[in-house]
Formats: C-alpha cells, structure tokens, sequence
C-alpha cells in the first residue's frame, strides 16, 4: 500500500527521539513587527483552543477567538475528570518519554503516526510545569509534591489530577491566560458566536463567517490562518457525554471546503457512565476511569440475578475484567472494558431494572483504606464497621464530587451500595486530518485537539485527550504555525468585502434561509434522536456490514425528511436555540453516513472499532495490519459522495503487535 | 408519558433585552421523577414546538453540573430549593405532583436578560481579564516539584478554584454583589505562592472592575455561600478584604 500523493504528513526526517528537537529548532520563524501584522482566527476555546489563542497572542500574534458558549471558561473541556497524563516519572515507577508513547501507539490499536505520538510524549511534562506555574491546584501530597494515580491501559501512575475536577482546573488555568490577553487587547474574544464557514481565498483558508446568537447576524472575519479548535463529534449520537452543544459544524463546514475526514469510524464508548434511565433522558454522565482504580467492576454469575447487591456472596459474583485480563485487570483500556460490559449485558447477566448495566463496586478498597487508617491511627482492633468508616473518608477525598453526583442523578449512595453502569459514547479519535504541523488538507486551515485525527489511533487511552489538547495549544502550534505564516508575511489583511467573502455569507444566508422555511411539522430534537439510535445500533459499540448498509440508507432517508419537514419556530435575526441546534443536527446527518462508509470500508476491528466479522475465538478485535495499517482519510466530492485516501502507517520504532492486556 | 407528576410552571417570558417581560403559565403532565428540571424544559419545550408555540429559551451545556452555563431562579433560590446542585442536577424527585414552580432568569443589572431565562453574564469575563490570572507565559515554566506546596494550602485553593462561574451568589444576592465569585479567584491564587507577586494588583484591579460593572456592594447576609452550588465559602470574601485594603494601603505608601 501506498500513501496517496494528497496526504503528505510532512514528518521531519531523522531518529524518532530527535525529529521535534530538530524541527522546532528549525522551523521558519516570524520576526515580531511581521507578527504585529499577522491575524490568527481561533474557533472554540477548550483546552485546545483556549491554550492556543493565549500562547499566540503572547508570541504577539494577532488573535481572534470564539467560542458559542456565553464565555470560554464553559467549553466542555471542563467536564473532565480524572485527570491528565505526563511521562514525568514522578513516581519512579520506571515511566519515561519512550514508555507514555508506547502505552499510547499500543492503546491506539497500532492505529497512530509514530512521530505525532512521540511529540505529544516528549512535551507531556511541559503541560505541567506550565499548569502548575498557572496556579491550577493539582492533588499534592503531605510533603507537597505532586500526587499521581493510574488509568487505564497503563502499568505506571503518570496521571496528575485535582478530585474529580481536573478538565474544570486545567481549563480554568487555560482561560485565565487567555483573558489575560483579552484584557491586555492581543486577543478580541467573540462568545456566543457559532462558526458557520471557511473562507477560501485563492486555495488558502482566509477566514470564517460566523452568527452572532444574539442577534442572528451574520458576520466575516479575515484571518491569515484559521484554526479549528473545536473538539469532537459524539453528539452525533444524540446521547453521549458531550454537552449539549457540543458540534461537528466547523470541521464539517471545513471538510466540505477540501479538508479531508481522517477515520471519521473511530469513536470510544466509555465503559463507566451512568445508564440510561427513561426516554426523556438528553445526554450521559461519565463517571471517571479514575475510579476503576479502586472500583470493582462485577455481575452475578447466574443470569437474571435479581437479589440486590449485597444479598449475591462473593463466590456468586463474576469480577470478569480480573478473570479475563488478569495483568491489567480493572484497568484494562476503554474499548476492551466497555465491550466486556456489553458481552456480559448481551449475555443476560445485566443488572439493574433496565439490566443494561454492571456494578462498580467500591466495598472492598473502603476496607482496604479503612484498614490502611487504622494502621496509621494505631488502631490495632478496630471493628468493621470502623473500618468503613475511616475508608469512606479517604474514598470521599479521593472521589467526593463523583460520588455525589451518581447519588444526584440516581437517587442511590454509592458509599453504600455499588454503582451501576454502562457504556456510553465519550470521545471521538477521528477527526480532520492533519499533517505534523497540525495543518489539514486546505492550507492555512488548521485542527487541534479533539478535533484532529492524529494522536489516539482507534482508542484513546484515560486522561490522554486533556495531554493531547494543551500539547496541541501550548507546545505544537505556536512552533509549527511558523512554517506556513512565514511564508505569509507579505500578506495584507483581506477586505471583507472581498467577492469571496460577499459568497461565502451568502451561502450560508441561503442555508438558514432555506432551513427557516420548511416550517414542518416535526422538532429538530424528533430528527436527532432519530439519528442517535440508528448510529448506537449500527454503527456503536459493534459494527457489521448489513447492518451498516442499511444505516446509510436510513440516514439517507432521515436526511432527506429532515429537509423537508423540520420545523423551527422563531425568526433566524433573533437570539433562536432552535435554530443553532438545526444546523448543527444538518451537519451530524451527513456526517452520520459517512461514519458508518468508514465503518464498512473498514474489513477489521481495531480499538473502538469492532466489525463482529473481524474478531479472534475470544472474541477480541482482530485486526488486519496487512490491509488496514492506514489512516482512512477522505475526500468530500457532493452529497454522499466521498474519496477514500490512505495514509500508510509506518511502524519504525515499534513492533507491531497482537494487543494484549491478559 | 414517562411518569406520573403533573406540575405547573409559572416562566418568566421575555422576547429580548429591550423588551418587557411577564410570567407565563405553563402546565406540563407525565414527568418522570428521575428527570433533571432541564429534561422536563426540554419536554414542555418539545410540546410547544409541537403546538406551532416558542420554546422557552435556556441556557444549559454540560448537564452535568460543571460548565455553570445553566441558571435558573426557581421558586425564589437560584438554581433551586437544593443546596450544592446546578439546575442541571436538579432533579424531579425534589418536587411533588401538583406543585406550582416559578422560573425566573438571574436578576441583576450586570446580567441583563437576553431572552426569557437567558442573561448576559460576560462581565464575569472581565472581572477575570482584570487580573484573575498569574502572569506567566507560556514556556516559562520551571519544574512542576521545584515548588512544593503544603497539601493543606493546595486543598484550599483548590476549594477556591472550584467556582464554576455560574452567576448563583450574585443572583442570591439581594445587593447583586459578585463579592463571592471575584474573593473566590482572588482567594486562590493569594493561597497559592505563584499568585504572590501580581497579589496586591490583583486584589485592586479585580475589585475595581466589579464595581465599574455594577455589581453591588456585599452587606454579609450570606445568602451567597448558602446558595453557591459549589461550596465556596464566605471566608473567601473575608480573605479578599483584607487582600483589597492590605493592597489599596500599600499603594498609598508607595504614593
């Protein structure tokens, strides 16, 4: 297999340890009177997008952001919770540069670029020396060192945390070094904007047209480069742990403008949400991988068991992951525990009323701690029930917020009886291709974070996508950006009311137009839904070819009704919810199809992808290297028409291997 | 139908900014108790769309009670009658079948409204971009361990920082005060011994811009701690003054 002429990653040449050292050393730079001149365009401000507006604008960029969320500090980067990697081997457990990349190619199913994952390894410490510096309060021990715990898919503990909370704490730190430079002028922020095009000016991205929700005007903005910051696509399936905002609409807007989709299948259902309780439900609460440190994860042995959990003896219960991988046990990575929790559900040993669930089970590290206290108290007797009680202290500080919020939502005490949960869509690994320097197919057109395709492969491990996101706006662009601006120096800032602009507004004037009068009878949420269940049942947690057949035809037809019978009430120059989700549910009912023609493109299994055809005796992915070692990026050509090029995946530093977690 | 509470809502209506509002009565039948309050919006807004009426306009993302963007006064309490929950985590099961509820938008001059249950909280922003930040650069960065920090300053710093911006104290507030929200970022980073060197501007520049915002005054009720859905805590405010007039003394020195 050959990479297609039109993916050229731009990997630079050399040792795998030294190809960033070198790159960022001589990469072309722009002198500071020519970055006065140059104007960046940041679309979203999570950690990627938040990290790199503040780092540019000190580097004395001009910078415009905007976020849709009535301020930057609420993009859904903030929801995080368990934490974020950094080879810092702070532990002195045996963690190194050479092993986060490592755990990462391998938890990405050997479906990564080496050298992208390898940079993301190399500046992982960085992030939290940067952070740190910020003020954000990171967990510290007694000594007042930094405290680390694990995740999955990993042997060392390299995650830094603060509670339950470290997605709000990084953020935070990141948004305060953005209105910093807000408030010193370097960066004009625009909330409540939602971007709804690229500008293309002679084969270069030169800016974006984007809706005041307030208003409903349309505005143009001009911008030497454009970067996309705007995270993943999950929503796709209506429930998921997204936000309820949370959209595709900028990268699909930018792929319809010759911005290839890189293995837009790959999506991860986190094994630990909260379950589905009734229709009415609108979107799914994680609950942190952290907690599958000390979680137990079981069901009964005998199917339909309906005894409550304390009633079922310890022989009665089947601990599944520590019988099936007993190397890396609870903590085996997302995808091989969420399908696990499906098999066992599928199998009848669910529990619950929905049986759509398995517990996690906190008694037994309650005693552990407890016990651990009581040696520190110089308790030598203490009864079990002092026992629990001194544990359920130490469980609280370590999973407080956590605990409370499952007990907020289902009404039951999991420092009493053990959760339940199942998988729910979480993330998205693929996204907009990229090349190293972050660039996608169109030039001047960028992708950060969860928006891009390139570091995850085809499962993200545990507190990765926090790493991956201020790596991207802290550490790569404000180097890699160098290369394209300073070729770009001598460019003069476009008019807005250049021909290219005057139609891109247009278009996008004529979509709103044309979506305000269909006046039909049916809500943009009916068509949604709609859209969810096909992709969880077909193209979810386990794909097949008829099935996926028939989802493209569904969609197909579901797009179609939605265009001619979708109503939204309201006028389109006003402050119109109904609208903004509209466009965003259009963009999700193309995007939707050509997940599931990745999906049967795609004759294997791999991370968060599992074709039922493609899998071994034990029922674990089965992937073909021999044919499917390659990103699939494709091309948009018109409606339903996509492209496929690939990419080879070149495995120099790593054996590629059967994954193993047993 | 998904469950069995019938509940009447009395909504504050208000088409934009410049426009007057009134309460509306809405009943809504067939809620489920292990519905979030927005889930039951979100069906009362599926009827109305239904009915060829306007939904009622919200704000809300994460539903999970971490963004702050959702922000309801209900039945006199901002994000309603439970103590350390969002809107979002508010769920059915803390009301009874027959109940009337009244939802209003956050009151105060420095979040006017934009649309029915919606209001402009960007004045937070700039009380942020005013100086809640440490002035550090991106690269400057020494090694995270070269400075310890003493777990108890950290652990209260990080009480501090879980604000989530949400506007509840100022709501709260009969003054309006942003007294909380602003001794909250104030608080965390005077904790902490990054925040040292920008402590004394800090401390002027953010309570100035509070008050060119139109925030109120704080007059000690504690309304805001009691109502904050996040716990942060009163001593935080207290820390502040002594922050702003320990600060505003030194600049008179330096005069």
């Amino acid at each position: 297999m050959a990479t297609s002429p039109r993916l050229d990653a731009k990997i630079p040449d050399g040792q795998l340890s030294d190809k960033w050292t070198k790159y960022r050393s001589t990469v072309p730079l722009v002198n500071p009177a020519n970055k006065r001149n140059i104007e960046i365009i940041v679309v979203g401000t999570g950690l990627a997008g938040a990290s790199a507006a503040a780092s540019l604008a000190e580097m004395g960029y001009k910078v415009k952001a905007f976020c849709f969320q009535d301020s930057p500090r609420r993009a859904h980067s903030i929801a995080a919770q368990g934490g974020v990697n950094a080879a810092k081997n702070y532990q002195n457990d045996g963690d190194s540069v050479y092993r986060l990349f490592y755990d990462t190619i391998k938890g990405g199913d050997y479906r990564a670029r080496e050298a992208n994952v390898h940079r993301l390894s190399e500046v992982s410490g960085s992030i939290i020396d940067q952070c740190v510096a910020q003020g954000v309060p990171f967990a510290r021990e007694y000594g007042g060192l930094l405290s680390n715990r694990s995740f999955g898919g990993t042997q060392v503990q390299r995650t830094f945390y603060a509670a339950g909370q470290t997605g709000q704490q990084l953020l935070l730190g990141a948004y305060s070094a953005l209105q910093r430079q807000v408030g010193l002028g370097n960066v004009e922020m625009f909330t409540r904007h939602e971007m709804m095009d690229v500008v293309m000016v002679d084969g270069k991205a030169r800016g974006i047209i984007a809706r005041d929700l307030i208003s409903g005007k349309l505005e143009r903005h001009f911008g030497h480069a454009v970067l996309l910051c705007t995270g993943g696509y999950g929503n796709v399936f209506y429930l998921s742990t997204n936000a309820m905002g949370s959209n595709v609409t900028a990268a699909w807007k930018a792929h319809k403008k010759g911005a290839f989709f890189g293995n837009p299948c790959y999506t991860q259902i986190h094994p630990t949400c909260i379950p589905v309780s009734g229709d009415h439900q609108s979107k799914l609460t994680l609950m942190s991988e952290s907690l599958r440190n000390d979680g137990r994860i079981w069901v009964p042995k005998k199917r339909d068991d309906n005894r409550p959990a304390a009633q079922i003896p310890e022989d009665e219960r089947d601990y599944y992951l520590e019988r099936r991988y007993p190397a890396f046990g609870n903590l085996v990575p997302r995808d091989i525990a969420s399908r696990a929790a499906k098999e066992r559900c599928d199998e009848g040993y669910g529990v619950g009323a929905s049986k759509k669930a398995v517990y996690l089970d906190f008694a037994a590290a309650i005693l552990r701690y407890g016990r651990g206290e009581a040696t520190k108290r110089g308790m030598h007797n203490a009864s079990t029930e002092e026992l629990q009680v001194m544990g359920k202290e130490v469980v609280k500080e370590k999973y407080g917020n956590l605990f409370d919020m499952y007990k907020q939502i289902t009404g039951e005490d999991p420092y009493e009886v053990p959760m339940r949960i199942y998988p729910a869509v979480h993330y998205t690994m693929g996204g907009l291709w990229v090349d190293y320097n972050l660039m996608t197919t169109v030039p001047g057109l960028y992708a950060l974070g969860e928006a891009n395709f390139s570091d995850h492969g085809a499962n993200r491990l545990g507190a990765s996508a926090l790493m991956q996101g201020l790596a991207d706006g802290y550490f790569v662009i404000p180097y890699t950006i160098g290369a394209y601006l300073s070729g770009d120096i001598r460019t003069k800032a476009i008019p807005t009311d250049a021909p290219e602009f005057v139609a891109a507004e247009k278009a996008v004037q004529d979509t709103i137009d044309q979506l305000m009068s269909i006046k039909g009878t049916k809500s943009v949420d009916y068509y949604h839904k709609k859209l969810g269940l096909i992709m969880w049942d077909k193209c979810g947690m386990a794909r097949n070819e008829a099935g996926l057949k028939e989802a493209i035809e569904e969609i197909k037809a579901l797009r179609k009704e939605f265009w001619s019978n979708v109503r939204i009430p309201g006028d389109a120059n006003e402050f119109n919810p109904e609208l903004e989700k509209a466009a965003r549910v259009a963009d999700f009912l193309e995007l939707g199809e050509l997940m599931c023609i990745d999906a049967l493109n795609r004759n294997e299994s791999c991370g968060g992808h599992f074709r039922e055809e493609f899998q071994t005796e034990e029922g674990e992915a089965k992937r073909d290297d021999e044919n499917y070692a390659y990103v699939a990026a494709w091309e948009y050509k018109g409606d339903s028409d996509y492209e496929l090029h690939k990419e080879e995946l070149v495995y120099e530093n790593i054996k590629i291997a059967q994954r193993s977690y047993k | 139908m998904e469950g069995n509470m019938n509940l009447t809502l009395k909504v504050w209506r208000q088409k934009n900014t410049n426009t007057e509002g009134n309460f509306e009565n809405y009943d809504v039948k067939g809620i489920s108790e292990d519905m979030s309050f927005l889930e039951m919006f979100d069906v009362l807004n599926e009827r109305l769309i239904n009915d060829g009426q306007e939904p009622i306009a919200f704000d809300h993302d994460c539903r999970e009670g971490i963004c702050g963007m959702c922000s309801m006064y209900i039945n006199g309490s901002p994000h309603g009658p439970n103590r350390g929950v969002t809107t979002c985590q508010l769920h059915m099961r803390s009301f009874k079948s027959g109940d009337t509820i009244t939802v209003e938008p956050w009151r105060a001059a420095a979040f006017p409204v934009i649309k029915d249950l919606t209001v402009n909280r960007s004045s937070f922003d700039r009380i942020i971009s005013a100086g809640g930040f440490v002035s550090i650069n991106t690269g400057n960065a020494q090694d995270a361990n070269a400075l310890p920090i003493a777990k108890e300053k950290a652990d209260e710093a990080f009480a501090a920082a879980a604000c989530i911006g949400c506007g509840a104290c100022v709501a709260a507030c009969k003054n309006a005060s942003a007294m909380l929200f602003t001794s909250a970022k104030i608080s965390q980073l005077a904790l902490l011994p990054q925040g040292q060197a920008e402590r004394e501007m800090r401390a002027e520049k953010m309570v100035a811009q509070m008050d060119v915002e139109g925030f109120g005054a704080c007059t000690n009720t504690g309304a805001c701690e009691a109502e904050c859905p996040k716990g942060i805590s009163l001593e935080n405010i207290a820390r502040m003054n002594r922050e702003y007039f320990g600060a505003v003394l030194a600049s008179k020195e330096h005069e």
